[in-house]
């Protein structure tokens, strides 16, 4: 909590000093570190969390996403609500107004058109866009002057702030892309190291994977900002090595996702020379229970598919008896301290949209006991481990490499042991198990075990596609390559047609109802996802360094424009 | 050593010729060295193979175990506990039983290999091409691709022929075995194909010597200099090794402690409590430096120019 | 010797088409995908489009003639192209990165000077000071300085990188603040300031990686050394009365060296390949961390033209400590 109120602190101060020097490259040199290094300055060549950041510095969209969430006008004059008359009564139209007078970093205006240019740049077919998702359910975008782009949908869009919005979706110059739309996107290396943009810097040199070199845009809107001159992206190593390039060191004034041990995180603090911010967005470490037998001895092709159901994860009583073993502050306090708290939810933000379910919070073990004996789950051979009709209550539990994850994996496995359930743990290379190849067993939509644990959330601020994951269309098989999202292979009819409701709500209260009601299917109606914990974004922040306001609904960077020196 | 024991059984007479295999050992014997050596790497062995059976890890639930985090040395726990609350004596000896198999292994299979095709390529000059050009491959191929298609291909066949913890054991020495070979290869075929020319081996060929015999009696004991020196390095890089495969979640699973791995998972707290990648370090520096010495005796007690003086 | 050279050179190109081939199918085959680097929101749809784009769903053996075109005819005419300012290649696919949508080639370039510096440097250091420990550890075998040797060398090679790199940025950065944790590569030299603060980023890995090689040289010069102090002609030149210095460090030294100098010769590729733990200890972004950082990331045509640029370093270092094994020592014959 003290780091709460240090923050806050350190956040007034910024207000006043901002206005005090306020003049354009007056601060000299910021040095920022993302250990995982940009590979590329085009979000629309890759979603890569490392590569939208940097790119963000450079371009910009009509809207962004603040810390609290909402949206604010960027290159847009205002944000258009239904209100405002910005959004059409039925939900089908949005249209935007440019800020007049708007230039690109190379001194040309910024025109309509050029929004117009991203989005064919991006329907292309064989363009392979990164955030095509962002521009789903467009019927048309339309230019009837040069400030105004006016997005036609194919129906009503309850979340209109899609396209255009955020660091995942920013306008590209036309006359730069103009040739490089579908398979020559990727032949226009020099476009894609080193967009024109709008934003408050511009790049001078770019190391892919190494290192990028930024100055102030001459042309940004704002002729008192940014306060940097010059900025520098370094990048390699890992999440300690950054953090202690900003905390013990004082080499770098930033340094992003510095996820590191709570004792570590105490140390670094200790060092007196930067503090660690911590914010929180949707991210969730869960446990997700495989609904389907992934016994090795069933035919390949038909391991973890709907033809064999779990021998026993398809028990409710089983699921829950294993979540209830679980001590989720015990899994904070030893992997994520500040950065983390537990949760029951899968959807634990926006406000609107998280359910109040907070039972899982205490663990059980005797509960836990008691449920499995019911279940029928007993020790008959007295080995310790339970059994049933000669089948023994034997767990493989997998994950990603990751010493957090992993120190999670010996706790759990420790509970599950004293509640009497055999675990083996198994751990894979994240760029195996998240690779989603057809060809190899362990990745993590296969699913090659009973229960796997990971972290996901969802873009931005609305949870329907994520909860929409779930449906029974999209469960992984052979047929499909394993490529359905519905990891568990979970499939309710009834969770199907709210999901249908879902996409035809407008009014927002009704919206947050139907989503926290699918939350609790999924969670604590069926345990089906385990929620663990809630993570948090953990990043480090010199004490000379002001202006910095960590926000988890938009690149880390989206206030750079801000940022300035403490003298 | 076979034969040494079977002529110790009998009395020995003074006039009758000594087994070389007697002169050896007793040479071996003289080597400070080499004693020590073998003490330590005893002491080790006995510690993880015996010691969890003297010491048992004290039985706490997770819970417990939680409260008892990051404590410093004391009787109860001689090393301290980890970040969960592990004995971290009693890790250390687990983790000491597969890095010493691992590294023994790993380096035998190496060596045997090394050895095997560097004297082949050496000795006949028709072999030297085609051998000398795989050792070209092997040493070209990115090891990491290489070693997550071995795993992909032979670990569900492995587990099942050895069972799971066998059939990993297997299949990291082999991966490692297969892939460390390169070096002493080279190396003795180069000392090979100077000692080919030397005079002994052409006395001995000049006499009708078959080349196996050649090989065997001639060539190698010359070779064992490079090899133990390979040997010792294979040792070290075999450990470090593993710890990194099981670290890419190829190796024995996650909560199966190694001395590779408590090192690295000790690199986090290195600043807070450096004991932790001091022990795992000690251990596995005491392993390389006793085989090392071993090998350095074993050398000299096979030098007959040595052994003479 | 000539006829053996060029027979070996032959010899080479058959041999690496058929490593390329080897190379390119393993790194294939290996389970992972360039989706492991694509978050988990991004529905599966846009994933497989993504995928279809950087052209992972073409026949193995297509992208295999593919990439030996791009590598052994379209690579080399755009180095021609860059320093003639001709126009063969113009239009002419490049090797793509996954990753970076850039010329694998273009990063390559780019990564070679820090590789080379550092690396470079750790290797000449390690070896400057592996053969004078080396040599006196023979010749005083036992002594309390060979002890010592023993024991650092010893130390030194079963400690790993990982650690010692981890150690040093403790004891130097954080608590001394000597030397940056940090490699800079956008560092120009320009003045005496600049060259300082080159060296002083660079001290810490070449000490960590000198060391690694100076350790295990060490212990080939050491045994080499005793294998030839003990030969005959050592006691026939000390009988002719030749002074113990001209006995070991010209006759012993000269034939110790002979392994040794093959072991350094096949030792330069490791540099061009980087040292990959120390390059990411230091940030030091060159080649190794290039392919870490794309074996990681499943970026295919990365990792398959930096093996294979290796393993054309591998064969053609492998050929010259051949040729140098036969001229340092006239009893070996190559017919």
């Amino acid at each position: 909590m003290k780091l709460r109120s240090a923050l806050l602190g350190a956040a007034a101060f910024t207000a006043l000093a901002s206005a005090a020097w306020a003049e354009r490259g007056a601060d000299g040199h910021v040095n920022v570190l993302y250990w995982q290094a940009p590979s590329i300055l085009n979000p629309y060549l890759s979603s890569g969390t490392k590569d939208v950041e940097a790119s963000s510095l450079i371009l910009e969209g009509m809207a962004g996403f603040n810390e609290k969430g909402e949206v604010f006008p960027r290159l847009a004059e205002s944000v258009p609500t239904v209100d405002n008359g910005g959004v059409s009564a039925d939900l089908t139209q949005i249209t935007w107004k440019l800020k007049p007078g708007l230039l690109w970093s190379d001194g040309t205006p910024v025109t309509s058109a050029d929004a117009a240019f991203t989005y064919e740049y991006c329907k292309h077919p064989e363009g392979g866009c990164a955030q095509a998702a962002r521009f789903e359910g467009i019927k048309s975008i339309e230019t009837p002057d040069d400030l105004t782009v006016v997005i036609t949908f194919d129906g009503p869009k309850p979340n209109p702030y899609q396209a255009f919005v955020g660091g995942t979706s920013p306008i590209i110059q036309k006359a730069q892309f103009a040739n490089c739309l579908g398979a020559a996107a990727s032949t226009c290396t020099d476009q894609n190291f080193g967009p024109i943009g709008t934003g408050p810097f511009r790049v001078t040199e770019f190391k892919t994977n190494d290192t990028v070199s930024l100055e102030a845009n001459p042309n940004y809107r704002d002729a008192a900002k940014p306060a940097f001159a010059t900025m520098t992206i370094k990048g390699g190593g890992d999440a300690e090595a950054a953090a202690r390039a900003v905390m013990e060191t004082g080499e770098f004034d930033y340094a992003w996702n510095t996820q590191i041990n709570p004792d570590m995180q105490a140390q670094m603090i200790a060092a007196g020379k930067g503090t660690l911010l911590n914010g929180f967005g949707t991210l969730v470490e869960r446990i997700e229970m495989n609904m389907t037998d992934p016994s090795p001895d069933l035919p390949e092709g038909e391991r973890s598919t709907t033809k064999h159901p779990h021998p026993f994860l398809t028990d409710i009583r089983v699921r829950k008896a294993l979540s209830m073993a679980i001590d989720r502050q015990v899994l904070v306090d030893v992997g994520y301290g500040n950065a983390g708290r537990p949760t029951c939810n899968l959807v634990p933000a926006p406000e609107l949209y998280a359910s109040d379910n907070t039972e899982c919070l205490t663990q059980d073990m005797e509960g836990a006991k008691a449920l499995l004996d019911e279940a029928g789950w007993t020790d008959s051979d007295g080995d310790g481990i339970r059994d049933k009709d000669g089948k023994k209550l034997s767990i493989l539990y997998q994950t990603s490499t990751n010493p957090v994850r992993q120190d999670f994996q010996a706790l759990i496995k420790g509970w599950w042991n004293e509640v009497g359930v055999e675990v083996e743990l198994k751990n894979i290379d994240a760029s195996v198990y998240f690779g989603g190849d057809a060809g190899s067993p362990d990745t993590f939509q296969k699913f090659y075990a009973d229960v796997e644990m990971y972290a996901n959330n969802f873009d931005g601020t609305d949870p329907e596609p994520y909860l929409a994951q779930y449906l029974c269309d999209k469960i992984p098989g052979p047929d499909n390559q394993w490529q359905g999202e519905n990891i568990n292979r979970f499939c309710d009819p009834a969770y199907d047609a709210l999901v249908k409701e879902l996409a035809t709500t407008a009014d927002m209260a009704k919206r947050g109802e139907i989503a926290k009601k699918l939350n609790d299917m999924l969670t604590k109606d069926s345990y089906t996802v385990v929620a663990l914990v809630d993570r948090g974004r953990l990043s480090a922040a010199s004490n000379t360094l002001g202006g910095v306001v960590l926000n988890t609904w938009d690149t880390e960077l989206w206030n750079a424009q801000d940022w300035f020196r403490v003298k | 050593m076979r034969d040494a024991a079977g002529t110790q059984a009998k009395p020995v007479r003074m006039e009758r010729p000594r087994s070389q295999w007697r002169d050896v050992w007793d040479q071996f014997k003289t080597h400070k060295g080499a004693l020590v050596g073998m003490t330590v790497l005893a002491l080790l062995v006995a510690f993880v193979v015996i010691g969890p059976f003297l010491w048992h890890e004290e039985q706490l639930t997770t819970t417990e175990k939680i409260l008892m985090k990051n404590k410093p040395a004391s009787f109860r726990f001689p090393m301290g506990t980890d970040h969960l609350g592990r004995d971290y004596f009693y890790r250390m000896m687990q983790g000491g039983r597969v890095s010493i198999a691992v590294g023994f292994v790993a380096m035998t299979i190496s060596i045997l290999i090394g050895t095997t095709i560097g004297t082949l390529a050496g000795f006949f000059k028709r072999l030297d091409g085609p051998l000398m050009r795989l050792t070209d491959l092997f040493l070209s191929l990115p090891l990491l691709p290489l070693l997550l298609v071995m795993v992909m291909l032979f670990r569900d066949a492995l587990a099942r022929v050895f069972g799971p913890e066998l059939g990993t054991f297997v299949l990291i020495v082999i991966a490692i075995g297969v892939t460390s070979w390169m070096q002493s290869a080279r190396i003795v075929r180069g000392e090979v194909l100077a000692l080919k020319e030397r005079e002994f081996v052409l006395a001995a060929r000049s006499v009708g010597t078959p080349n196996r015999r050649l090989i065997l009696r001639h060539v190698l004991p010359n070779v064992v200099s490079p090899v133990m020196v390979a040997a010792t390095l294979n040792i070290a890089e075999a450990i470090i090794t593993e710890s990194a495969l099981s670290f890419l979640g190829l190796g024995f699973p996650p909560d199966f402690p190694t001395w590779g791995r408590l090192l690295y998972d000790g690199l986090s707290y290195m600043q807070q409590y450096p004991e932790r990648v001091m022990w795992p370090g000690l251990a596995i520096s005491l392993t390389v430096l006793a085989v090392n010495y071993i090998g350095d005796g074993l050398r000299d007690a096979l030098d007959p120019r040595i052994r003479g003086r | 010797m000539l006829t053996y050279i060029i027979r070996r050179l032959l010899l080479a190109i058959p041999t690496l088409l058929l490593i390329s081939l080897v190379i390119f199918f393993l790194v294939d085959l290996a389970p992972g995908s360039p989706a492991s680097e694509i978050p988990l929101t991004v529905p599966a749809e846009v994933r497989a489009k993504i995928l279809e784009s950087m052209g992972v769903n073409d026949p193995v053996y297509v992208r295999y003639l593919l990439w030996l075109k791009q590598f052994v005819w379209v690579e080399p005419m755009n180095l021609i192209d860059h320093w003639f300012g001709t126009t063969f290649a113009e239009g002419q696919q490049r090797i793509i990165s996954y990753q970076t949508r850039g010329p694998v080639f273009d990063i390559i370039v780019q990564r070679i000077p820090q590789t080379m510096t550092v690396i470079g440097t750790a290797y000449i250091v390690g070896v400057l000071i592996a053969i004078p420990i080396g040599i006196y550890s023979a010749y005083r075998q036992y002594s309390w300085f060979d002890q010592a040797g023993t024991f650092v060398a010893m130390v030194g090679f079963s400690v790993p990188t990982f650690f010692t790199g981890v150690l040093l940025i403790v004891i130097f950065a954080v608590k001394l603040q000597w030397f940056p944790s940090i490699y800079d590569t956008t560092l120009k030299i320009t003045d005496w300031a600049s060259f300082m603060k080159q060296v002083k980023q660079m001290v810490m890995p070449v000490t960590v990686l000198a060391l690694f090689n100076a350790a295990t040289l060490s212990r080939y010069m050491r045994s080499s050394m005793l294998e030839n102090l003990g030969q005959d002609y050592v006691r026939t030149a000390r009988a002719k009365g030749m002074s113990e210095r001209t006995v070991v460090l010209k006759h012993v030294l000269r034939n110790s060296l002979i392994p040794v100098v093959t072991v350094i010769a096949l030792g330069i590729p490791s540099i061009f390949g980087g040292a990959i733990i120390t390059e990411q200890v230091f940030k030091v972004n060159g080649l190794g961390a290039a392919l870490i950082g794309a074996i990681h990331a499943n970026d295919l045509p990365t990792v398959q033209t930096l093996a294979f640029i290796f393993a054309v370093l591998i064969v053609t270092f492998n050929l010259i400590a051949d040729v140098l094994y036969g001229l340092l020592d006239p009893r070996i014959r190559y017919a």
